[in-house]
């Protein structure tokens, strides 16, 4: 239980994927002008993410290391993420038609999102068991969301505040994500797991 | 070595296969049933997604037509040719409609007014216009910064001496800066209505000659020369009606203010 708390904890404040690893910065810039978007968008990453990683094990597991194509990880990682995100807006589509509206086209671009990639070659470097691997891959897409929400809430407000014209737009967002990153350097060590 | 490469084609070759099985089965097994009008509809909508219908986007507006919820005139911005192609599509006849363009109704530019306070805050018409409503010496007029500018998707406006000038020849009616002057100076003329008194204010006489040199005092010598009783002061303030306009241009000539403007075309 407790290892459970450390791993959640230390990848959304440790190891932040996107402050400390520096993974999804696109949608991280892209999608965190307004809080709604950013909240459809972390929402799809983490489900995304907590499937990919699951599924990349399996993957990984029992068809790559088996006949020694460890080599062949990412493209065999593209490939499952892919195609899990496209099964994942079929069942939106059929299923939560709101969702899916909402999210529009953030859902397909998930699939080259770095971050979810990378959580799925880390689960590999860590050779982590099926529970923990799915464990960190959940973990992760709340580090995603944890940071887009804190970036938007605080661009929201850029929005309305009296920023110097050449400063205007993304310049501002990119020192604000900078400063982020700064701080979030503060909980280098705090947890081991 | 060569098996090597063999078992990893094979390898991602299967992966492949599976993956496009399970996906193509889960297409079929989850396919969301769509009216095929619906896809035409939207192929012969603009895709401006600008909100002039009243719906959201094209999307919802297609889908709409097609269920024959709304009437397919609603577009301005394909105009007669989208009507055309939606007429033949849902066959349904309908009549030419008329073309609408946006008109500013103030040409009070900086010469003309006054600035009764410097403003440094953010560069809106919304922000300034709720600080003792605008900083310029009319109330009615145009603030100036160009919220309208900033929402028209079609360049169709330009901000020169501090008022709003519309580019006709790019305006599609989409109806954008009318919602976004929180002056409501903005308004939709007919196209064929050239004559428009080009003032909101609704004070009398001197008050609003102190305010901008070119208001409208509401002397109603528009309204006695015109032959067609197509002008009308209402609310102190001048208003033409365009069903009975002929562009003659008397009142123009009569206004002791030139506050009535003929809108060239092309300018």
């Amino acid at each position: 239980m407790m290892k459970i708390l450390f791993v959640i904890l230390g990848t959304v404040l440790v190891d932040n994927f996107v402050l400390t690893k520096f993974l999804g910065i696109c949608p991280f810039l892209g999608v965190s002008k307004k809080m709604d978007s950013a909240l459809g968008m972390s929402g799809a990453v983490m489900f995304v993410m907590t499937i990919a990683s699951a599924v990349t094990w399996v993957v990984n597991e029992y068809v790559l290391t088996p006949y020694g194509l460890d080599y062949l990880q990412t493209i065999a990682f593209i490939l499952v993420i892919a195609s899990v995100v496209q099964f994942v807006e079929l069942l939106l589509k059929r299923f939560i038609k709101p969702l899916y509206k909402s999210l529009g086209i953030y859902l397909p671009l998930i699939t080259t999102n770095c971050a979810v990639l990378g959580v799925a070659l880390l689960n590999i470097q860590n050779s982590s068991s099926f529970g923990m691997s799915v464990l960190y891959g959940f973990s992760a897409g709340l580090s995603f969301t944890f940071a887009l929400i804190l970036f938007s809430g605080i661009r929201e407000k850029l929005e309305s505040s009296n920023v110097a014209k050449s400063f205007k737009g993304l310049p501002i967002a990119l020192i604000t994500a900078a400063f982020m990153a700064l701080s979030f350097m503060g909980f280098q060590g705090m947890f081991t797991f | 070595m060569f098996q090597s490469i063999l078992t990893a084609v094979a390898a991602i070759g299967v992966i492949g296969l599976l993956f496009g099985i399970t996906l193509s089965i889960a297409s079929k097994l989850f396919a969301v049933k769509t009216n095929p009008k619906i896809v035409e509809v939207r192929a012969a909508l603009p895709g401006a997604n600008c909100g002039a219908c009243g719906f959201p986007g094209c999307d919802q507006y297609a889908e709409s037509v097609a269920k024959k919820d709304s009437v397919i005139t609603l577009c301005p911005v394909g105009g007669q040719q989208v009507i055309d192609d939606l007429s033949v599509i849902m066959c349904i006849d309908v009549e030419q409609t008329e073309r609408y363009v946006a008109r500013v109704l103030c040409r009070g530019t900086i010469d003309k007014t006054k600035k009764e306070y410097d403003y440094l805050g953010i560069s809106t018409c919304q922000a300034v216009n709720t600080m003792y409503k605008g900083d310029s010496s009319c109330n009615f007029g145009c603030l100036g910064l160009g919220d309208c500018e900033v929402v028209c998707e079609y360049n169709a406006i330009i901000i020169e001496d501090g008022v709003a000038y519309i580019y006709e020849d790019n305006c599609v009616a989409c109806m954008k800066c009318v919602e976004a002057c929180p002056k409501n100076i903005i308004v939709m003329v007919p196209d064929k209505g050239r004559v428009t008194v080009s003032c909101m204010n609704t004070d009398l006489g001197k008050k609003v000659i102190t305010a901008c040199k070119v208001g409208c005092i509401a002397c109603k010598k528009c309204e006695k020369i015109c032959r067609f009783d197509a002008i009308h002061v209402i609310n102190g303030k001048a208003i033409v009606d365009y069903e009975k306009c002929t562009n003659c241009g008397e009142c123009i000539d009569v206004c002791p203010t030139k506050s009535i403007n003929r809108y060239l075309l092309n300018i």
